[in-house]
């Protein structure tokens, strides 16, 4: 196939031969798919799956496919240009613990199972772009970096991520995110974020005088209750989401621990912290009247930033989606995007497909849309490969 | 025949044939065809995933399998069109050489696809399995192309979890322990040798397989086991651990009615053979019990175990793979 293009337009019309030449690696991208999705891979636990990546990466005969201290698997398909790097992400972790059946089904046009969206099929399209670069006879001038990267989700705050970028030495023109949904995705902003957990831990020793007055669960709903009461301006947009609670052991027993996780965002730095400054407020009163321990954890950090609607990563991204009738879905990301944006490479995260009950057991996505997807990653591959998405000097 | 010595020859596990490049590399060498053939009725959700995994890791990427087809007995739900969607042959068993008629039955699916399959090599999978791997097809196959000397290869399924001692008991499912591995201690102890006699996977060689006749229901496992043995010896035969199997369970009453067809299979082998005396004309009707409220009565199954003749014999199958009469 010829990939030397003088302009967008030339990219674009190739759209429609992508998305048909994609169709031809169909089932090794669903068995790629199947086979990663059944390897369980919570935060922190992604060896198995990594290996598996990696060994797929091997198969497919790429040369330099290597783990790294933080876990990473890293492979790169070879360009022409051995000094020019595009980077391409999939977060290899999922949120469904070992303990889950990890079983997935195929069926005509879906295939359904947890995690397939969020983001096994982000890390099939790692293992499989290499045979679809081979048999489509497609190749670059810059170097493919294809990085399934570890401890993205919660806690792991992207340390993965950031030990690849703290550490690697290659020079990156632009960075792409993949996640399996939704198609027409486009995240090229992030928002201010931290995620954070309230425990609190009560004596073991409670009063039966006291039954009722005092649990650890009732110094809890004191915590959200005032951390409700904290005022959240319009603007910049700012939310705190209440995630997830938990405490007590039964029905007549008092509860003696218990614990909040939630979620701060805010489009504004200095209003997160300021946030964060309240609640620090909150923990330590809460705490002298019960008598509690009650200790406030921030496990995740981001920075909010982003690059212009206007730069040409994002535009042609625009044009790309529209040429293959996608209506472009523009939010703020927390995810990989928000930390290669925060490192000043220009990056975005695109979706592959269509998926409904994101993060349920039965989580389906629909295999037709995927060569859509295909087709949008491959253009946008080419676009930055062919120097259309840099800044203008 | 010393059986300690057999097991210890013929018994495999799939891990020593992890290089399936050098596998395809002899495949080729021998000019072999090899054809996987799924059997299924009603089993749309799981063949797509088994026709997905095999063609993309075994015809895609390394090009041991010629072919994959289904075999349906008819299915009501979506296993047909999901299985041509990604790429294998379906075949409706009652359009294949129906001048012989329809007959219900797994056998009677594994049968056809002796006529219908063109491979040197058979491979069949069943098409419930849940956790399917590509070592289900290759690590069948692989002893047949390494050792000439083997011709019927069986699977088993063995992982061992938390055993704090060397020792842990292994062996089949419930009908095996309680039924075929009595029944073969009794009559064939050499067969006792394989530790899952009834498993659904196997890959054989034509030349055995087209010899065989086929028991259309729950006996042809049994049935072919002993007549593999009676003609060709335990050296033919070789059994591969394929580590673990995930699919549905039965109940136990389904378990009755399979141990019924087998006992019937079983026992029409035993009397051709002589290995027992003459027998009278077996009951087709397996009896089981069923209770409303403190009323209990008898429902009747009829289990009919008919056999389908060695393939060999059809002048249709000798006309179209060329063997003279």
């Amino acid at each position: 196939m010829n990939t030397h293009f003088r302009n967008m337009d030339e990219i674009l019309a190739l759209l429609p031969h992508l998305q048909e030449g994609a169709t031809q690696v169909q089932e090794t991208l669903i068995a790629n798919l199947i086979m990663l999705s059944e390897i369980p891979a919570p935060t922190f636990e992604e060896e198995d799956r990594i290996k598996l990546l990696l060994q797929r990466m091997l198969e497919c005969g790429l040369q330099n496919v290597s783990t790294d201290e933080a876990g990473n698997g890293v492979g790169i398909i070879q360009g022409k240009d051995p000094s020019r790097n595009i980077l391409l992400v999939a977060h290899a972790d999922s949120v469904y613990s070992e303990k889950t059946d990890h079983t997935i089904s195929v069926l005509t046009d879906e295939v359904v199972g947890p995690g397939v969206a969020d983001n096994s099929l982000g890390m099939a399209v790692l293992a499989t772009l290499p045979n679809l670069l081979d048999t489509l006879g497609i190749e670059f001038n810059s170097n493919i970096v294809l990085l399934g990267s570890t401890k993205g989700l919660g806690s792991g705050n992207l340390d993965g991520l950031k030990f690849f970028m703290d550490n690697n030495r290659l020079p990156f023109d632009a960075g792409i995110c993949i996640e399996g949904a939704q198609i027409g995705r486009l995240s090229y902003t992030s928002e201010g974020m931290f995620r954070a957990s309230i425990t609190c831990k009560l004596s073991e020793e409670l009063e039966w005088q006291r039954v009722g007055e005092s649990s650890a669960i009732i110094a809890l709903n004191d915590v959200i209750n005032r951390i409700l009461e904290i005022p959240i301006p319009r603007r910049p947009k700012t939310s705190i989401v209440l995630g997830a609670v938990r405490g007590g052991k039964s029905y007549n027993v008092m509860a003696t621990t218990s614990s909040l996780r939630f979620e701060v965002r805010s489009e504004n730095a200095a209003m997160a912290e300021q946030i964060r400054g309240c609640i620090d407020d909150i923990v330590a009163d809460i705490a002298s009247k019960y008598n509690a321990k009650i200790a406030f954890n921030v496990v995740s950090i981001r920075e909010p930033g982003g690059i212009a609607v206007g730069h040409p990563l994002v535009r042609n991204c625009r044009q790309v989606m529209e040429q293959l009738d996608l209506k472009p879905k523009i939010f703020p990301s927390i995810s990989e995007v928000s930390e290669l944006i925060s490192r000043g490479l220009p990056a975005v995260t695109l979706g592959l497909t269509e998926a409904v009950n994101l993060h349920d057991l039965n989580e389906t996505i629909r295999i037709q849309p995927i060569y859509k997807g295909l087709a949008q990653l491959l253009a946008m591959l080419f676009a930055i490969d062919g120097g259309f998405c840099n800044e203008p000097e | 025949m010393n059986l300690n010595d057999w097991i210890k020859r013929n018994t495999i596990h799939h891990s020593q044939f992890w290089d399936i490049k050098k596998l395809v590399e002899e495949k080729e060498k021998q000019d072999l065809k090899i054809s996987l053939c799924l059997p299924t009725l009603n089993e749309e959700k799981t063949i797509g995933k088994e026709i997905v995994m095999f063609k993309s890791e075994l015809m895609d990427r390394y090009p041991l399998l010629d072919e994959i087809a289904v075999i349906d007995s008819g299915s009501t739900d979506h296993t047909c069109e999901i299985a041509s969607t990604f790429g294998a042959d379906v075949y409706l068993s009652a359009d294949i050489l129906p001048q012989y008629g329809e007959k219900k039955g797994k056998g009677e699916n594994l049968w056809k696809a002796v006529y219908e399959l063109t491979g040197d090599i058979i491979v069949y999978v069943d098409a419930d399995i849940k956790n399917i791997h590509p070592r289900f097809a290759y690590g069948l196959v692989a002893p047949l192309i390494y050792r000439p000397e083997v011709h019927y290869v069986k699977a088993f399924y063995d992982r061992p979890l938390a055993f704090s001692q060397g020792v842990r008991p292994s062996g089949g499912g419930r009908v095996t322990e309680i039924l075929v591995r009595p029944l073969f201690s009794l009559f064939f102890p050499d067969l006792t040798g394989l530790v899952q006699p009834l498993s659904g996977e196997y890959a054989v060689r034509r030349e055995v397989l087209e010899k065989l006749p086929f028991p259309i229901g729950y006996g042809v496992e049994t049935s072919h086991l002993i007549d593999v043995y009676e003609k060709w010896g335990m050296d033919a035969i070789a059994q591969v651990d394929l580590d673990q199997r995930v699919h549905r369970n039965q109940e136990t009453r389904d378990l009755g009615k399979m141990a019924f067809g087998i006992l019937r299979a079983f026992l029409s082998r035993a009397e051709a053979l002589g290995v027992i005396g003459d027998l009278p004309e077996l009951n087709t009707l397996l009896r089981q019990f069923q209770a409303h409220d403190e009323v209990f009565e008898q429902i009747a199954y009829e289990i009919v175990e008919e056999e389908r003749q060695p393939m060999i014999e059809l002048p249709e199958y000798r006309e179209k793979f060329g063997i003279e009469t």
